[in-house]
């Protein structure tokens, strides 16, 4: 099963080169011009996110480097106690919606520290799958078109960010028990 | 929500910063970030223009509309206030499978893509719409099947089945994808109704 998934991602994008081109030629679309028609935008959709993501990665790199992160997780582990989910893996979780990087580094280090299969080690590497960079993820999105009212997607975000943590508590305490 | 969270960033970790003794740092963050932030950016040029001029070979051909023709039941549900044949369906569909695929190089491109399209039908340009909240919060909910760079580690340091996290990975995914859909209809009931 896994296999497959796994072959399938390598065939994906070359079956996509294959098929795009030559669907479009037995269409009758010019298809080198049309091509650099469409790729004419990418500068300008790149160059706009810029000041998007220098106001975000500015607070999260300030947020990160101060120190201020560990000070959060002391003061909301007694909350996430509450859910079940250890403090070791509490700055993977404060990290992973703000940088993929920090948290991916977080992570290497608890299965480094407590072992791939123990307790930890499985709940950090279902954390780190399961989630996205959330709020990298809407200010690149946004930013390309120029939203800047984002209403209520980073609370909902949040939220799914959240619910995965507890789901994930759950699972694998339910799949693997407490063991290691 | 993004002001507040953004401004508490930033003022929290001064003061952490500060009563730490450790103010330099702040800086040198700053500036840094910056810096990262326009690389980010000036990276995406050359995936944005190449799969921007792959998506409108896929749309001319009419792939893009056939492919939110096969999908359309589930894209009319998620997506009520998006026309039922039009690109942005389609566009949204390839960044959904690029994100399950775990395809991050095409996965971006093609969300961006599916902004532009959502942003065509948006009446308010520097709001997001209901459609893009939904499609974020899938966005952000759905991730790879197959987790590499995390597999990549537990085998580094010796699991003895690397792979093993991958059910759960799936599982907590798609719980968190049910919550995202549940909480969205949620929130828009109730922003629709401070006409926000």
């Amino acid at each position: 099963m896994f296999e497959v998934i796994a072959e399938l991602s390598r065939w994906a994008i070359p079956l996509i080169l294959l098929v795009v081109p030559l669907t479009a030629m037995l269409r009758g679309v010019k298809v080198y011009e049309t091509f650099v028609d469409g790729a004419e935008a990418g500068f300008a959709t790149a160059v706009k996110t810029i000041p998007y993501l220098v106001a975000m990665i500015v607070a999260i790199s300030i947020f990160r480097a101060s120190g201020a992160m560990e000070v959060l997780v002391t003061v909301l582990s007694p909350v996430l106690d509450f859910v079940g989910l250890p403090a070791e893996v509490l700055p993977h979780a404060v990290m992973r919606p703000l940088s993929g990087g920090a948290a991916l580094g977080i992570a290497s280090d608890i299965i480094k520290t407590y072992g791939p299969d123990s307790f930890l080690g499985r709940l950090v590497s279902t954390m780190q799958g399961s989630c996205d960079t959330t709020f990298y993820v809407l200010t690149l999105y946004f930013g390309s078109v120029g939203i800047k009212k984002y209403r209520y997607s980073v609370i909902l975000g949040l939220t799914a960010d959240l619910s995965t943590l507890v789901a994930s508590v759950f699972i694998v305490r339910v799949i693997f028990g407490l063991a290691g | 929500m993004v002001n507040f969270v953004w401004l508490a960033m930033i003022v929290f970790g001064i003061l952490v910063a500060g009563a730490k003794g450790n103010i330099d740092v702040v800086t040198k963050a700053a500036l840094d970030g910056a810096n990262d932030a326009v690389k980010i950016s000036i990276s995406l040029i050359a995936i944005i223009s190449f799969w921007l001029g792959i998506m409108k070979l896929a749309e001319e051909a009419g792939l893009v509309r056939a492919l939110a023709l096969l999908v359309r039941p589930v894209m009319r549900f998620l997506f009520p206030s998006v026309p039922k044949d039009h690109p942005a369906m389609g566009a949204m569909v390839m960044n959904l499978s690029a994100n399950i695929l775990g395809l991050g190089n095409a996965a971006t491109p093609m969300g961006l893509i599916a902004m532009q399209e959502l942003q065509k039908l948006n009446r308010n340009k520097d709001t997001a719409s209901d459609a893009m909240c939904t499609f974020l919060a899938l966005n952000t909910s759905c991730v790879t099947l197959i987790p590499t760079t995390i597999i990549g580690i537990r085998l580094l340091y010796g699991s003895t089945d690397p792979t093993e996290i991958v059910g759960p990975t799936i599982m907590a995914t798609a719980f968190s994808m049910t919550v995202a859909i549940v909480v969205d209809r949620i929130l828009r009931q109730i922003y629709s109704r401070k006409g926000g």
